[in-house]
């Protein structure tokens, strides 16, 4: 099988803070080493994407000495930690940007979709805006012409095709850019997370046309995603992006199953709490745990929840939490209203049941609003812990599928 | 592009590497941009298309009261109204190539962000855009020209009329051109936006739109190519010299404006397609 993007020593270094006043001097000393002919100075201080780090220098490498090679027909998906430099491999790929060193060799055309419907203007008809878009997307006004119909009725719009898309729900734009962006024949597809908008129905028409796309029209897709099941589903190949670097490219299946096992060795099923995110002028967090720490599927646990309330008008706390998948699927929401105790503390406790989640790595979202719903403190994937299993009272030792594992009433007839 | 064709993406870009065969796959998007521009302007409003000579009918009439009225600056003997307007539909044509391309990479980031394709196109649409804009506003001048000489005063065309389809491009390719050098800086340096956008205003005092060029010329004395510092001056000066019949046409003046158009036009472009590939990370 013949290669069809080669990506070489790709870099792509960005600049830390704010480009202000100071910038101007470092411009100064790029161009006088450039007209010396010498290399970017600042290339040498710069660090590797590490966010844990506290930044020594002003820049950083975004991305430090990427080196793959995608196969004509191959569906690559790109998967990493949020920050570890897909979307900056992306916008280079896209040729949004340019890279600070290295090459990316294609053969044919590029298209890229990091976003469905770009460009369409509200006060023109949902016909001109097919026209506008796919001509943004690289077609010309008669590949277009020759689609239309096609694009119309996969977009299910015929009804309002000369209707301003102002007058559109933003569900229907979707379909509408969607629609345009599946109709392109271009050798090369980049797809960033489109699928992740619309409703469930729009989703399977999205994802089955993903599939089509990538199975039949022997076409190359480059696919990014947090999506694991996405990935599994559609990707032959991957690689797994960290820290602006490859760290592993493999089949799908194997790529997905490194990266869950990466993700889940930072957990944090207690937070800490003397970081300033968990305290503000209304409440603060004294506890937030998950107990015990590393649950057992055989067994109950639980999530405390310890909030000192800095505001005396506050009569109790609404406690909320959503409990998330590892592939980013709310597995259920929970939450009550508790009151304040005589210290001017809430305290909760949420118990979950033993023989209800499968094991794996969770992860809490949390919401605290006052008596009123007024929301004072959100926070994303704070908490995450892995539910365990030590022993199992059957012949299979893999992975049970699923999102929950209820112990279910067997009986040999 | 054919199907096997090869691209590469490197950081490595010469001076003069411009992808015209690009830009050509591509004009089917700049005719759409053109169409977007136009119908943005006039879909929901009553009076439509006639806002494009509405403006240059109030500003010339604010002109001829002010200027004309009440300061009594003499026009040569050209109807005040025509002389006035014959200054803004050119100027108005140069002034609006500029400042919007200066402003290309700020007004089209979100676009520019999320889509590949060659950027060139972006500020060609706008000198495409605004043409047909000066051509309704032209035929407003030349309407308002027919009255005037049937009337029987006293305005006389004569051979430098052939030469302003090239004082046309001339003003395109400096609007433009210049626009495309500070575009390149407004990624960056955002006070320059502000800048430009009252500096336009203040080199209109400096052109002969509001004043004939002659009052320049017996204030100046010997020394008055000193005005042609401002190389927009020829070009305006031309035109109205093909249409009235007075003020100069200065060979010398008009060929140094064609330099420079051609020369803020090459550099722009270098420039602009310098920027191009990384303004996304400054901007």
């Amino acid at each position: 099988m013949s290669w069809q993007i080669k990506v070489e020593n790709l870099s792509k270094m960005y600049r830390l803070g704010e480009v202000g006043t100071g910038s101007l001097t470092q411009d100064l000393n790029r161009f006088w080493a450039k007209i010396r002919g010498k290399e970017d100075p600042y290339s040498k201080v710069a660090l590797t994407n590490d966010r844990t780090q506290k930044a020594k220098s002003d820049f950083v490498w975004a991305l430090r000495d990427i080196n793959f090679t995608v196969n004509q027909g191959d569906v690559l998906g790109i998967v990493g930690r949020n920050g570890a430099g897909k979307s900056t491999l992306l916008k280079v790929l896209s040729k949004i940007t340019s890279p600070t060193e290295g090459t990316i060799t294609t053969k044919g055309r590029i298209a890229s979709l990091l976003e469905v419907g770009t460009g369409m203007h509200p006060e023109m008809t949902a016909r001109e805006n097919i026209y506008l878009n796919g001509a943004i997307l690289g077609m010309t006004k008669k590949e277009i012409t020759s689609k239309f119909h096609d694009i119309v009725d996969f977009s299910g719009c015929a009804m309002y095709i000369d209707t301003p898309i102002k007058r559109f729900s933003s569900g229907m734009r979707v379909r509408l850019g969607f629609a345009v962006a599946a109709f392109l024949e271009p050798e090369i597809l980049v797809v960033d997370e489109v699928l992740a908008v619309g409703d469930a129905d729009f989703q399977s028409k999205a994802i089955g046309k993903m599939k089509d796309i990538s199975k039949n029209s022997g076409r190359t897709v480059l696919f990014v995603s947090h999506n694991m099941v996405a990935v599994k589903s559609l990707c032959k190949t991957g690689i797994l992006i960290e820290n602006g670097t490859v760290k592993a490219q493999d089949t799908a299946n194997n790529i997905v199953d490194l990266y869950l096992e990466k993700a889940s060795e930072n957990l944090t099923p207690e937070i800490n709490v003397i970081d300033p995110k968990f305290e503000n002028d209304q409440i603060k967090f004294e506890t937030l745990t998950v107990y015990p720490k590393v649950p057992n599927i055989s067994e109950d646990f639980e999530i405390k929840f310890k909030i000192k309330l800095h505001n005396d008008g506050l009569s109790g706390l609404n406690i909320a939490f959503d409990l998330v998948s590892s592939q980013e699927v709310i597995v259920f929401g929970s939450g009550l209203f508790a009151e304040r105790n005589t210290d001017g503390y809430v305290e909760a406790t949420c118990t979950i049941p033993k023989n209800f989640l499968n094991t794996g790595v969770y992860y809490l979202n949390i919401y605290i609003s006052n008596e009123s719903r007024r929301n004072l403190m959100s926070l994303n994937e704070v908490v995450s812990f892995e539910i365990i299993e030590d022993n199992r009272d059957y012949n299979y030792l893999g992975k049970v599928n699923g999102l929950i594992r209820p112990q279910l009433n067997w009986k040999v007839n | 592009m054919s199907k096997n064709s090869i691209n590469i993406i490197s950081s490595k870009r010469g001076l003069f590497s411009i992808n015209f065969k690009e830009i050509w796959q591509y004009r089917d998007l700049l005719t759409l941009f053109v169409k977007r521009d136009f119908i943005s302007v006039y879909k929901q409003t009553v009076l439509g298309p006639t806002w494009f000579v509405i403006q240059p009918i109030l500003t010339t009439f604010i002109y001829t009261v002010i200027f004309g009225g009440i300061a009594g600056i003499g026009t040569d003997g050209i109807p005040k109204f025509l002389f006035y307007l014959a200054g803004i539909t050119c100027w108005g044509y140069f002034s609006e190539c500029f400042l919007k391309t200066s402003n290309v990479f700020v007004t089209n980031t979100e676009l520019f962000g999320k889509v590949y394709f060659p950027r060139m196109i972006a500020p060609l649409s706008i000198v495409v855009s605004n043409l047909l804009k000066f051509t309704v506003q032209f035929i407003l001048f030349i309407v308002a020209y027919c009255y005037y000489y049937l009337t029987g005063t006293n305005v006389h065309f004569n051979w430098v009329l052939t030469m302003v389809p090239i004082l046309i491009l001339l003003t395109a390719l400096m609007g433009i051109g210049l626009g495309m050098v500070i575009s390149s800086l407004t990624t960056k340096y955002k006070d320059l936006r502000f800048l430009i956008a009252f500096g336009v205003q203040l080199v209109m005092y400096t052109t002969p739109i509001i004043y004939p060029f002659s009052l320049i010329k017996n204030k100046l004395g010997e020394y008055y190519w000193l005005a042609y510092f401002n190389p927009i001056t020829p070009i305006i000066e031309s035109f109205k010299y093909a249409f009235f019949g007075k003020g100069t046409l200065d060979l010398a003046g008009l060929t140094f404006s064609a330099i420079f158009a051609i020369v803020v036009m090459i550099v722009g472009t270098v420039i602009f397609n310098k920027v191009e590939k990384s303004f996304m990370d400054t901007v």
